[in-house]
Order: structure tokens, then sequence, then C-alpha cells
């Protein structure tokens, strides 16, 4: 098979992967039917009424109305406790709100207003504007927030002639274009930017409220969101912005007319550490204040303790005297409208039970519509609910069906009280029915996710156990799949045609899916078959190797995955993975030790065991190597477990977690208030920096790969080094103190913009480079003895420094293969004599060490998205990264010492460690797999984002969520690479002891083109395995999502963890793919190379 | 293989097992307000003061640890004292492995310890007793074709036993079921115990079920 064939191969599977993805999200979440249909003045909303028992019956109660909005206003902050001595920085803040609700109970009243998660702004906007819940679904669509189109407040005020003028968020601009009267939108997408948004809306606020050419005046105020986002709800910012929003409060207050109605809400809350989006109670109260100059409240009601955020809706609508929107289903605020038409005034006031029977009345409609939409709703509760309208509809025309003929008739009539609490109770039961069914699920789809997924999974088990030989076939597997898959998903859509008269891409996908993988499998079944009697022949020392060895790392990935059904696993599960992998860690050495690998053969341990059938000991296990290859496997244990206990230390904290501190360097360098920490921190970073810097030089240096003057080399010598001082600049820059340098501002704010793009740019040049020209190897020609052509192959000395042993070393690799090149040329070599001899540096390591670099590159842009602190934990996953391949360099060539595993593939264990690790590191970077913990701030390094599209933030987001996976991903082939780097150790200390041999030379990766098959089969094993690993890990959390649906955390837990999951595949996919590739670039560059220099030298 | 090696190992199996429960049933006779979750590291002393006196007894009384070359006091002490060294240094090599799983490094560090020193008696102990303060011969027996004896088996068993079983009573410490037990440390040195219970009870299941298969070389 072809190198691209692989790839052509491995594509699928990730296609595949991702049409089972694609189903199961399909079945799981499901959107809410939007209906376009919207309310009306002249509305008939009962048959058998006429308009005047529609929305607008009378004179609305109050003309105009003043909205101000201020995001992320918790209830915490507007309470006021006298009580209270010393105040932290957001408490007792805002005085005015509970100071004129005690004062002036009739006309002013603070409550606690609940938001429906999630408590992201825009689905919270539409949540009080459309009256009607949000679903999981549009939680992604954060970053685009496109146009309402369902009815909305907005909307019908807009259409009632009311002048909307709006200032704040830009959110609101998006959402409602060409609405407003008047429009002043600030940009509200710079989290860092307290200020922009709130001082322009108070250069326009008092004036536009003395001015005439409003009726509805909406401000959204986002300081306090940016301050909890920035610095979080304890810091004295925060104590000055909410002061700063007292005060507006108290000047609006005094410009208040007595048509005019105030509300002051909080559009959701914040955790502790500043952050939104869930559904924790932090999130979700937030504080509503209402008041008039006029009576607003009848003054022996009680008040009601909660108020739902839909609830706003239809109350200001009726207030307004517009029509409910069509898709409400909150109901009306009963405090708000007097128990019976006040005497005397107008008539035209709505009472109680008037307001709730017209709220009751558009629910119903609402439902009777979307019931004809969309299915959704179970029959038996729409029947039910219609049973209930009619009985309260029956009371109500009972009790009031005729106004009132005596006008002056205050006492309500005695069943009223009754009538008002069935109209809520009815009210009540429609949203907790929609509640719950906009959340169904369509199980079909979801089993056929899974099945997708699972085949799979099956099938790069097969692949991987297959691939030697799907490596030498000569035609490409995977032609019948794919003719079969496509033949499948046409007739499939022909059928659809025919029968549905519309297609659903989906079904046709799966179907296809589902075809090509049974062609696979019986295709596989048929090489198997051809396979066994090769295998039987090829001996017995095959099979027995094939299950114990699988079995440990089986159990581990077993256990992983059976992790994720629990929820306590998957809240603890940064210390899970964790565990596992230093479970991994300690039972490498244990199982060597157990087969008695990790110690050099003495005397008794040579005698024969039915293992040790093994042809002969190579060169390399004489004692004295073995000893130093265990010496290096425990060594390297150490360091892995070491990192893997001082990585715990980086972890976020889950809201579940009940006494958890979230680790200190997740915060940014610039809340830090003590300035000695901060520079401390500072230097602690910076320093990580130059050893992450450092490590990798003296790596490249260390195996020739920094000696010519190819581009790939001066990104490497310069390149690098000069996006280091970039990041550490950048980081200096941005944690400097606003206040410090007030002078200096507009460099500081031109540098944070320059330096990260800089970054940018000398990081894409510099992988840009290594694609184009991979190679770093540096070609020394010179006239060579006659006696060279085996040159003398060490110094006897030990002293000899690492370059030194190397400058004799690779001059053979390069003989070498020239030789064998020679021989498949059929070049006579009868002028042997006088060939000039080549020392090609760095050819040892012509492959890793452009994958290497790339990898790092890509490390240092994705460290510059996290905080300064997260540098220490890059550092830790470089360590890390190094101690597993270490350790299964000297695994492998422990066990090749006895005979063992001499082809290059490579067994679970490296593999199923290097997924984990990706899934640690994820946790150890500070990330968590709940949508409050993304690192929002990453989307600002080195822009502004105030009108650009979405797709660069979101890039950039997920970058910084998954850049452990992303790392991990490109670095796979590594895995493959490393033991044949670390031969020549091995090969060298042999023969020190004496027992030197022709065919031990140390090749390291001229091993690779030696086989190419074996090289793509190896290549093609390692990804189907890295990918089967996370594949798993994948089909677990699917199934967790799709068993415990019902549970009470799937929202919370389950199914964050599989979103996160399925994203985090994604990536790595897409990077497993991309590493694979940059491979396959480098033999081909190293194809050519040997091509231009053979006929240079041999002729 | 020798019948006799096999029942003496039954017996002194049997003989271990039934020191580790008295170790837990008699205190609570004898002690007031004992019990396993609530005074857990009293249980533990006493688990391991079990374990160690009955080990010591029956190895010594039984003579299996191998014979020495040279019989004088002087090499006895000098045996002695390495095997003492070699629990302290087994204890701490314990403890800084539990930390490193993941147990908390100063708040409970003298539970952690205790742990450790359960762990080191109910394996570390049992290698000094059968084999003697030599690491080689601890490398050894823990591989494929190491074993040399029953004895050999039957302690390649219990100690995987025990560590296999210390290592699953960390599952369920961060399950939300609030139960006493899953406090740090006590599921992991029941699990521990239990674990050391079980590799007692296999071993000699395991030893008659290969009987076919074992042939120990000598020397």
């Amino acid at each position: 098979m072809k190198r691209m064939g692989i790839l052509a191969l491995l594509l699928w599977v990730c296609v595949l992967f991702y049409v089972g993805i694609g189903l199961f999200l399909g079945g799981f979440l499901l959107v809410r039917v939007e209906v376009n249909r919207s309310s009306s003045c002249a509305d008939v909303l009962l048959q058998g009424e006429g308009p005047e028992g529609g929305f607008c019956p009378g004179e609305p109660r109050f003309r105009r109305a003043v909205v101000l909005i201020i995001d992320a206003l918790k209830f915490e902050f507007a309470q006021y406790d006298h009580t209270n001595p010393v105040p932290r920085p957001f408490q007792n803040k805002l005085g005015v709100l509970s100071e004129l609700a005690a004062s002036r109970p009739a006309h002013a009243r603070l409550s606690l207003f609940r938001a429906d998660p999630p408590t992201t702004t825009m689905q919270r906007i539409k949540g009080f504007t459309t009256g009607s819940l949000p679903t999981f679904v549009d939680v992604g669509n954060n970053f685009a927030s496109s146009a309402i189109l369902e009815d909305n407040l907005i909307h019908q005020l807009d259409q009632n002639g009311k002048r909307v003028v709006f200032m704040g968020d830009d959110t609101w601009e998006n959402l409602f274009p060409k609405r407003f009267h008047r429009s002043l939108p600030f940009p509200s997408f710079n989290v860092k930017d307290l200020h922009t948004v709130d001082n322009g809306i108070l250069r326009h606020l008092y004036p536009t409220m003395e001015g005439n050419d409003w009726d509805v005046l909406i401000a959204h105020f986002l300081g306090v969101d940016h301050c909890g986002h920035r610095y979080g709800p304890d810091h004295p910012a925060m104590a000055e912005k909410l002061t700063q929003m007292d005060q507006v409060i108290r000047a609006v207050i005094g410009r208040l007319q007595n048509d005019t109605l105030l509300v002051v809400m909080g559009d959701h809350g914040m955790t502790d550490t500043g952050d939104h989006g869930g559904e924790s109670e932090k999130e979700t109260d937030a504080a509503l204040f209402l008041y008039s100059p006029s009576q607003l409240f009848s003054p022996t009601q009680a008040e009601p303790e909660v108020v739902p955020q839909t609830d706003l809706v239809p109350t200001l609508a009726l207030l307004l005297g517009i029509p409910i929107p069509y898709s409400n289903i909150g109901q009306v605020i009963a405090p708000l409208f007097p128990q019976a038409p006040p005497a005397g005034g107008s008539t035209h006031q709505l009472s109680q039970a008037q307001a709730l029977w017209i709220n009751a009345k558009q629910v119903n409609r609402f439902l009777e519509t979307y019931s004809q939409a969309a299915k959704d709703l179970p029959p038996e509760s729409l029947a039910q609910l219609r049973g209930e309208f009619l009985r309260v509809s029956q009371e109500y025309h009972a009790l009031l069906g005729n106004p009132p003929s005596a006008p002056g008739h205050t006492e309500p009539p005695p069943g009223m009280q009754e009538v008002v609490l069935s109209l809520q109770r009815y009210l009540s039961n429609v949203r907790e029915t929609c509640r719950t069914s906009w959340a169904r699920f369509h199980p079909l789809k979801m089993a056929a996710g899974v099945a997708v997924l699972l085949a799979t999974c099956l099938l790069c088990y097969a692949i991987s156990e297959l691939a030697g030989t799907l490596a030498q076939g000569g035609r490409n597997p995977l032609w019948t799949p794919a003719v079969l898959g496509t033949a499948a998903g046409g007739s499939l859509t022909v059928w659809q045609l025919l029968f549905w008269s519309r297609v659903e891409l989906l079904w046709v996908l799966c179907g296809a899916a589902l075809v090509s993988q049974l062609a696979f499998f019986w295709k596989a079944y048929g090489m198997n078959k051809m396979e066994k009697p090769k295998k039987s022949k090829a001996g017995p020392r095959c099979r027995p190797l094939g299950l114990p060895d699988l079995s440990a790392p089986l159990c581990v990935l077993f256990l992983r995955c059976a992790s994720l059904f629990s929820d306590s696993y998957v809240v603890a599960e940064g210390q899970v993975a964790t565990f596992l992998l230093c479970t991994l860690g300690i039972y490498v050495p244990l199982r060597l030790n157990w087969d008695g690998q990790l110690l050099p053969l003495g005397t008794d341990a040579q005698k024969p065991s039915p293992l040790f059938l093994a042809p002969q000991p190579s060169p390399s296990a004489s004692p004295s190597s073995v000893r130093r290859e265990t010496l290096t496997l425990l060594g390297c244990v150490a360091l892995l477990v070491a990192s893997l206990y001082f990585s715990l230390s980086f972890h976020g904290c889950r809201e579940e977690q009940g006494n958890c501190e979230p680790s200190p360097f997740l915060a940014p360098l610039s809340r830090e208030q003590d300035s000695q920490l901060r520079n401390l921190r500072y230097l602690l970073s910076v320093a990580s920096l130059v050893a992450w810097v450092y490590l990798v030089r003296s790596w490249l240096r260390h195996y020739g790969n920094l000696n010519c003057p190819s581009p790939a080399v001066f990104t490497a010598r310069w390149l690098l080094p000069l996006a280091a001082i970039c990041v550490g600049l950048y980081w200096a820059v941005s944690s400097t103190p606003e206040e410090s340098f007030r002078n200096l501002q507009d460099v500081i704010r031109l540098s944070l913009l320059v330096l990260p793009r800089a970054v940018y740019a000398l990081l894409g040049a510099g992988v840009a480079v290594v694609c184009l020209n991979p190679l770093t190897v540096f070609l020394k020609t010179r006239q060579a003895s006659a006696s060279s052509l085996v040159p003398p192959r060490y110094r006897a000395s030990t002293s000899v420094s690492p370059q030194a042993e190397l400058h004799h070393l690779i001059p053979q690799i390069y003989q070498r293969m020239r030789k064998s090149l020679e021989e498949e040329a059929a070049i006579a070599g009868q002028e042997e004599d006088r060939r000039p001899a080549v020392e090609a540096y760095g050819l040892g390591t012509v492959y890793s060490a452009p994958l290497f670099l790339v990898s790092v590159l890509l490390g240092l842009g994705l460290a510059m998205l996290h905080p300064e602190g997260m540098m220490l934990s890059f550092l830790l996953l470089l360590l890390e990264a190094g101690a597993i391949l270490h350790m299964h360099s000297a695994a492998t060539t422990l066990s090749s010492a006895r005979g063992f595993a001499d082809s290059f593939m490579v067994p679970w264990t490296p593999v199923l460690m290097w997924a984990l690790a990706a899934t640690q590191f994820f946790h150890s970077t500070g990330h968590l797999p709940t949508f409050p913990s993304i690192q929002w701030n990453s989307a600002f390094v080195g822009f502004n984002h105030s009108d650009s599209g979405t797709l660069l933030p979101g890039l950039l987001v997920s970058a910084n969520t998954f850049s452990a996976h992303i790392l991990f991903a490109v670095s796979c082939p590594l895995l493959l690479f490393w033991p044949l780097v670390c031969e020549p150790q091995a090969g060298r200390r042999g023969r020190m002891a004496g027992d030197s041999e022709e065919d031990e030379d140390a090749v390291m990766e001229m091993r690779l083109r030696e086989s190419p098959d074996r090289f793509s089969a190896a290549l093609l094993q390692l990804g189907v395995r890295y990918l089967l690993v996370h594949g798993a890990q994948l089909l677990a959390s699917v199934c967790a999502a799709a068993i415990l649906r019902r549970h009470l955390m799937v929202w919370k837990v389950f199914a964050p963890k599989f979103m996160f999951e399925a994203f985090g595949f994604l990536m790595t996919s897409v990077f497993v793919l991309l590493g694979l590739a940059l491979v396959l670039r480098v033999d081909k560059a190293v194809s050519s190379w040997f091509k231009r220099l053979l006929p240079e030298h041999s002729r | 293989m020798k019948d006799i090696e096999v029942k003496g190992m039954i017996s002194a199996h049997a003989i271990i097992a039934a020191a580790v429960l008295l170790a837990t049933l008699l205190p609570v006779l004898l002690v007031q307000g004992f019990s396993v979750y609530g005074t857990h590291l009293l249980w533990l002393y006493s688990v391991c003061g079990a374990v160690a006196s009955v080990n010591i007894t029956i190895y010594w009384l039984l003579g299996v640890s191998p014979p020495s070359k040279k019989n004088t006091l002087s090499s006895k002490l000098n045996k002695a004292f390495l095997s003492c060294l070699y629990f302290v240094l087994s204890c701490l090599l314990f403890h800084a492995v539990v930390v490193l799983y993941g147990a908390p490094l100063l708040e409970s560090a003298l539970e952690t310890f205790s742990f450790a020193v359960l762990l080191s008696t109910l394996t570390t102990l049992r290698c000094l007793c059968l084999l003697g303060p030599n690491v080689q011969a601890w490398i050894r027996v823990f591989s494929r074709d190491g074993a040399m004896s029953v004895w050999d088996t039957s302690l390649q068993i219990t100690t995987a036993c025990s560590v296999i079983g210390a290592w699953l009573g960390a599952f369920p410490i961060p399950l939300d079921w609030d139960r006493p037990w899953q406090v740090w440390p006590i599921s992991c040195t029941l699990s521990a115990t239990i674990g050391f219970l079980t590799g007692l009870v296999l071993a000699p299941v395991w030893i008659h079920w290969h009987r076919k298969q074992l042939t120990y070389k000598s020397k």
C-alpha cells in the first residue's frame, strides 16, 4: 500500500467516528422547534371571544419603562445587611435597592430572579425577551448571536409604535437588528475591558431620559460581569463597579416620571470565581428590582419568593399594553396587578385574574400551535393540560364571565382567589411540561450512533492487528468499502426521496458508514483466514505474546472507560487519569521484572525456559547495557511519577467538588495584588519557558540536528528562542497593573496586540518552513583514505563527549545507507576505494527532529494562550512526555535484547499512557469538562474582536481548551521513533563490552527506510491504536450519556463530558492525521535527498 | 514438591488468617469503644502486630528462611539489624508511593504512614521472613520463573493480592456515598487486609490447581 493509502485509511476511520458522533448528537441534543408566529392586538385568543378578550383591552398602565440590565447582578450583590460591619468588596454596595424596598413597599420591591440554565448572556437575553426556555444546543451560539426569529418583546414594542432606545452590550444589536428606534451598542467581547460599555451608556443615558423621544429605554451594563471574569467578585474593582451602579440607579430614579416603570435586573449570577454558564444556584440567582413613582404593588399581598426569569415577559407586556409574545410560557407576576379592578380610576386596569386569564389563553394558543408543528410534547400531558385549561376557563367564566356591571364594586368576588390560584397552577404546569420534554431524546438515532462508534472501535482493533498485511497488500483495501458505502448512501437517498420525499443526511451517512464497515470486516475476515496458515508456520512465538501482553493495559483502559459512567469519577477525572497513569508507569518495570528482562542474565537465570527460545541474545544484552537500560527505565518511572504528582497542583475546581481550592497558577498574573509575589511568579514562568526552549535545543544539538544551514535548523536556532522571548515580554506586559503606567497605556495596549501576533507569525513561519523543508541533516564531504570504507568505529576512550561520538557515528549510518541503496540500484562497486566518504550529521533523527520541532513550536503557542503560571505545567508536560518515551524505548530495548518484539510495532502500554497523559494534562492545564470552566480569555490573546467573526475566537478557545490533546496527538509518531533514536547507546555499550558485530551498526531511524513496508505498517498501527484508545473513551462517554440520560446529573456532568470528549476526539484525530502527514512528508524529502546525493558522490 | 511443605504452608496460612481475625475480634471484647471505623488506627496496629508476631514466630519455628553460611551471633545480629532497616525503608517507600498516588501530603500523614506500615507488614515482612534481607532474592522471586519453592509461590500470590487490594481500595474514595469507610485510609487498609486474606486462601488453591506444572528446581 502506498503511503497516501495509510492516510486515506485513517481518514476513513476518523470520518466513521464523526458520523457516529453526529448521529448520537442528533438524537441526544434535540433542538426546540421555533414557532415563527407573532401575536398582535387583533388576535382572537379563544373562539367565541371577540378581540376585546385579547391582549389590548384598554389603556396600558405604564406609558414608559426604563430597563436597566446589570450583567451578572447576583442576588447577593443587591442585598444590604446593616449588621455586617466589614463587608466584602461585593457586599453592601447597592444600598439603594433595599433602601427603597423597605421605605416604599408599595412602590419598590426586590426579589430573587431565577434564570434558566444555561446562564450565558445571549441565552438569557433570548429568555427574557421571548419568554421561552432555551434548549441545551443553543449554548454554542454564544459567539454567533444571530437575530431572534421568534416573537419577542422588542418586536412587539416596535410593532405597537413604542420607541425603543437601546444602549450597551452589542449582543442586543445582533439579536434584534433594526428593531430599535435608536441604538447605541458598545463592544462587549473584550472581557478585560471593564469600562467602555458602562461609560458609553452613562454618556447617553441621562440626556436620553431627559429628552422625549423614547418610550422604552434599555441599558445593558457589562462592567460587573467583566469585573467578575477578570478579577472575581472578591476584588476592590468589584466594589468600585457596584458603587458606580448604585449611583446610576439613584440618578435614574431621580429622573423618573409618574408614568414610568423602572426595572433593574441581572441576567444571571456568578460563581465565586466570577464565571457563569452553568446551573448552580450561584449562577442562576440574579436580582430583580421593580420600582415606579406611582403605586405599583398592592401592599397586602405576599411577595413571591422567587420570580422565574421568563415571567418578566408577560408582565412587562401587559403593563405596557402590548401583546404577549407568541411563544411565551412565563406567567405574569401577580402582585403587580391589583386583586380587583380599583375603584374610581380607570376601569381599564387589569386585575390579577384578568391578566392571568389573558396569559393562560396565550399559553394555550401557543401549546396548540406548537403541538401541531412538532411532536415532541408527549400527547398524554398535552391532553391533560388541555383538560385543565377547559376547567380553568369554565371557572373563570362562571365567576367573571360578564364584566362587573357596577364599576364601583371593589370587593373581589368570593371565588376569585381560587380562580387565580388555578390559573397560576395551570401556567406552572405548562412550564414544567415544556421543560421536561424539551430535553427529550431520539433513541433510534442515539442507538445508531452508538452502533457506528462501537463498530468503528472494533474496526480500529482489526486494522491494528492486520496492519502488517494491510500495508503489504498491493491494492488499497479501502476501495471496496468506499464503493459499497457510497452505493449504500446513494440508494438510501433515493429511497428516502421516493418514500419520504425528503432526505435526512444523518441516516444516509449512517447507512453508508455501516455498509462500508461491514465490507471492511468481510475483507478483513478473508485476510485473517489467509494470514492464519502463515502465522502458524512462523512459529508459536507469535501467539502467546498476544494476549498476556494486552491484559494489563486493557484492564486500565477498561477502568478508565468504566469511570466515565459514574458522576463522581467524572468529577474527579483528573485524579483518575493520574492514578491510572501512575499505575501503568509502575506496571512497566514490574512486568519486565516478571518476565525476567529487567536484570542482566545472571548465571542462574540462563536456564532454558519456554520463553527464552529466542534465537540468541543480541550483543546489547550484555549485563552492563541491561543494567544501564534498567537504570534509565527506573529513572524515567521516577520522573514520570514525580511529574504526575506535581501536575496535580495545576487542577481547577468543579463546583461539585466541595472543599477544593483552584490552583493559584490558574489566575492570571494581573489578578495578583501583591507585587512581590507577582514578580516571583513571573520569574517562575519565564524560567520554565527558558527551560522548555533549552531542553529542546539541547536535544536537537545532541543528535546533531543543529548543524546545517537549512531553514528548519534556522527555525530551531532562532525562531524558537525569538518566539519565546516574545511570549515572555507579552506576559510581562499583560500582567502590569493598569494604574502603574498611566502614561504608557498606549504602548501597553499596542504591545498587547503586537507581541502575541508576532509569536503567531513566528510560530506559523516556523511550522511552514519545517513542513516545506523538513531535513535537518548536515552533509560534510571529505576525501577519505582507502581504509575509511569501514571507518574506525569509536575511539577507545570513554571520555569522548557525545558530540564527538556522534561525529563518528553518523558517517557510518550514511555508509550503510549508501551501501544498501547501491545494492538496490545495482551499481557495481568497483571504485570503492576512491569514493569520498560523506558525513551526514543528524541523519539518525531525521524523522523525529522535525516532528519534535513542530510539536514544540505548537506547544509554545498553546502555552501563550494559557495563564502565565501554566507554563510550569507545560514544562512538566515536556518532561513527562520525555519520560514516557524513554520508558518505552528502554522497555523495547530490554525486551528486544532477549529477542522479542523486533519489529517496529508500538505495544499498547505506551500508546495508552500517551492517551491518558493527554487527558491528564487537559486537567493539569486548568481545564475541566464543564462549560463555565472554558478559558474565554484566550480568545483575546493578540486580538480585540470587536467586530471580527466567530471563527478566530472559536479556534483560539478550542486550541486553548484542547492543547494537551493537540500536543500529544501531533507528537504521537515519536512513540515509533524513540526506541530507534535511543538505540545507538545500547549498541555502543554492547560493543564496548567487547562483542561487536558487523551488523549491529547504529543506524537509528535509517532502519525505517530499510524496510518501508514495516514502516508504513507500524505507522498505520500506531495511528489506529491511538485513535482506538481515544475512541474507546469517546464510546464510553457516549454510552454514559445515553444510558444515564434521566440521571440527575446528566446536564451537569455527563452531557458536558460527552461534548468535551467528542470535541477532544475531533481535535485529536485531526492532529494525529497532521502528525502522520508530516512524517510522510519527511519520508518523501529524505527519499529525494538520497536520490540527489547518490549520483553526486558515487559517480 | 513435597506434600509436607504444602501442608505446612496451609497451616501457616490458616494461623496467620486466624491471627488477623483475632486481632480484629479480641479488642472488640477487651477494649472499650473499639470499632474498626471509629478507632481505625488502633485496629490497624493490632492487625500489624498480630501478623508480624505470628509470621516471625511461624517462620522461625518452621525454619523456612534460608540457612545462613555463618551461624555466629554477630551475623545473626547483623541480619536482624538489616531486616529492621529494610522494614523501615520499605515503610518509607510505601509512604512515598502512596503519596504519589494521590494521598494527602501533610494533612493525614500519620494515617498514611500507618497504612504504609500495614502494607510493609503484609508484604515486606513476609519477604524478610522467607528470604532474609537479600534484595537479589526478592527480585528473583517476583519474576515468572523465579519461585523455587511452595513458599516462594505463596509469597508471590499473597504479596500481589495485598498490593492489588490496596490499589483497589482507592477506588471507592471519590464516590459520593458518604459511608464511614470511604474516609482515607480506611478503604485502602481494609481492602489491603482483605486482599491479603484472599491471597492466603488463594495460594494453596492455586498451588493445588497447578501442582502438575509446578516443578521447583533447587539452586
